[in-house]
């Protein structure tokens, strides 16, 4: 019963502040949206797995082998608080897979760039990871609960991974010449993408409107594409690297920097399908689940005859 | 051979079978058959490398060479791992892996409860620490054996084959040598007979129990010791060691 008096409560819920929690009223489309939004994020930490599992039995040294290994660990855990936070709203975790098996769902499209040498660990954790903490500091203050309390924790160790990745590239900067130009290489094919990954400029961002009106966003794509820019460029100066932008400059008026115009067919060509490693990472995520299958089996059909014992 | 002589040898033992283990495990990452093995696995692939660094630092400090645990790991070539054969058999199917890691755990497991008891002080604490982490190891890896050997048809004849299969990589883990006589005698080293009667029980036990049958072989495959590897290690080496030995000399 999605009558006026409901969705003004609704509304009014929201405007002070209060959190949503599951068994509360919502609009369809709020929870339809929320669904949608926490199920990619999902899937992007499960995908996102992928770029850097790539390089963890060729880390160079055993402190960074434990590292990676240990980050890649705990996206694995984030996508696990994030299917239970969706299954909060009804949804069921089985068939969000399946729509990221068949390619009905979406993911960062981040992650569909392919990690070609060892600086990509450096730059993914620096860059990407920082990106990413932008969107996800906003999300611990989204209306909905269980959403803004898995982000609490997710960030918690989200920027942990930023300063790790941050440090791999510094070392990289300052060591030899080849590590310095591996860094460099890395942050100018990974700068770009990390813009993208803030979504369209506010102006082609239809449905942000209404998820910042139900305070699910509090921050435009812009808005946080800007500031992770602001802070980026400082960072990437104090170790010697140079920011892959001719258009880049401070702007002393704004108190921000100006950059360059994004290349937006690429962003929605990846987005399509047409990135590096769309077609890679997709059938990696389906090659897992389809040769974990007999042994889900076992572990159901054996949770069965246990039930059926205790009975 | 000197104390010292043998005391090095058995840290570089120790911490090769961790860290090929925890190689292989950590191959697996993102490709689990669910979410929580993903996590389950890279967690065990973590404490063996953790596991496999405290010993080859202790290797270095009681070689006294000044060589550390990279030093250890990334330049030293295939002759020069000590790991039993059975750490570098490649991951298989879920299986595979699960038959590796809980033969190896239930033999580490009784090993470390040995071990605590070495009158070298770093080697106790370390077995102290490690076996917390390989209590879990054991039951995890147990409680796959017994879900794929209880589970369906299918799971049981591949689970079965797996355990056939790596059955003869099992030997080697209770094989002794000068090394480990001149420790054991010497209250450093474990007693391996030992291990080797509570590992006999507890597998036959967790068999019975995923209604499985006991490999029978009584042939046992071995060099690992010595440095002479299936063909698996070179491959696993050359991942390993890749930017190491493409860049000598440079901090990461």
């Amino acid at each position: 019963m999605e009558d006026e008096k409901h969705l003004e409560n609704f509304q009014n819920y929201v405007d002070a502040e209060k959190k949503i929690e599951p068994k509360d009223w919502m609009p369809e489309a709020y929870r339809k949206t929320l669904i949608r939004q926490i199920s990619q994020h999902a899937h992007s930490e499960v995908v996102g797995m992928l770029p850097e599992a790539n390089w963890i039995t060729r880390a160079p040294s055993l402190r960074r082998k434990v590292i990676l290994l240990a980050k890649v660990q705990d996206e694995a855990g984030h996508g696990l608080y994030l299917y239970s936070a969706a299954e909060t709203l009804g949804a069921d975790r089985q068939m969000l897979v399946e729509q990221l098996l068949d390619g009905t769902a979406k993911y960062s499209s981040i992650f569909n760039y392919p990690t070609v040498t060892w600086a990509d660990m450096g730059a993914i954790g620096w860059l990407v990871d920082g990106a990413a903490i932008m969107n996800q500091v906003m999300l611990t203050r989204t209306s909905y609960g269980p959403y803004a309390r898995a982000m609490v924790r997710i960030c918690k160790e989200e920027s942990f991974h930023q300063r790790q990745g941050y440090e791999a590239i510094t070392a990289l900067a300052q060591g030899s010449p080849e590590q310095k130009e591996m860094a460099q290489d890395a942050l100018n094919r990974w700068w770009w993408p990390s813009l993208m990954m803030f979504g369209p400029t506010d102006d082609n961002s239809p449905n942000s409107q209404q998820s910042m009106k139900w305070k699910i966003k509090r921050k435009s794509n812009d808005e946080l594409r800007q500031e992770f820019v602001d802070r980026t460029v400082g960072q990437a100066e104090a170790i010697g690297l140079t920011i892959p932008d001719p258009d880049l400059k401070w702007n002393e008026e704004t108190g921000h920097y100006e950059f360059g115009e994004i290349n937006w067919d690429e962003f929605y060509n990846v987005i399509k399908g047409n990135g590096p490693c769309n077609r890679e990472r997709l059938k990696a995520r389906n090659e897992a689940h389809d040769n974990g299958e007999w042994v889900r089996e076992a572990a159901n059909a054996y949770a069965k005859k246990k039930k059926s014992k205790a009975a | 051979m000197t104390k010292e002589e043998a005391l090095l040898e058995y840290c570089i033992r120790l911490g090769d079978d961790s860290l090929i283990l925890g190689h292989r495990l950590s191959e697996w990452c993102g490709h689990g058959p669910i979410l929580e093995e993903d996590i389950a696995m890279t967690n065990i692939a973590l404490d063996l490398v953790g596991q496999s660094r405290t010993l080859l630092t202790y290797a270095g400090e009681v070689e006294g060479k000044g060589r550390g645990e990279d030093d250890l790991a990334y330049m030293r070539s295939e002759r020069e791992f000590k790991n039993a054969l059975l750490t570098e058999q490649p991951n298989g199917h879920f299986g595979d892996t699960m038959a590796r890691q809980f033969y190896f755990s239930a033999y580490y497991y009784f090993f470390l409860q040995e071990l605590v008891n070495s009158k070298d002080e770093t080697l106790a604490a370390f077995a102290e620490k490690s076996l917390k982490e390989v209590t879990y190891h054991l039951r995890h890896s147990s409680e796959w054996v017994i879900r794929l050997g209880d589970g369906t048809e299918e799971s049981h004849q591949k689970i079965q084959e797996s355990l056939e299969n790596l059955w003869r990589y099992t030997g080697e883990l209770f094989m002794t040598d000068e090394v480990s006589d001149m420790l054991a005698k010497e209250g450093i080293g474990v007693d391996l007979t030992q291990v080797k009667q509570k590992w006999d029980e507890r597998v036959k036990q967790v068999l019975e129990q995923a209604t499985l049958t006991l490999p029978e072989g009584t042939w046992m495959a071995e060099g690992g010791r010595k440095g002479v590897h299936t063909e698996h290690l070179g491959y696993i080496l050359s991942d390993l060691q890749y930017l190491q030995r493409s860049y000598p000399g440079l901090k990461w």
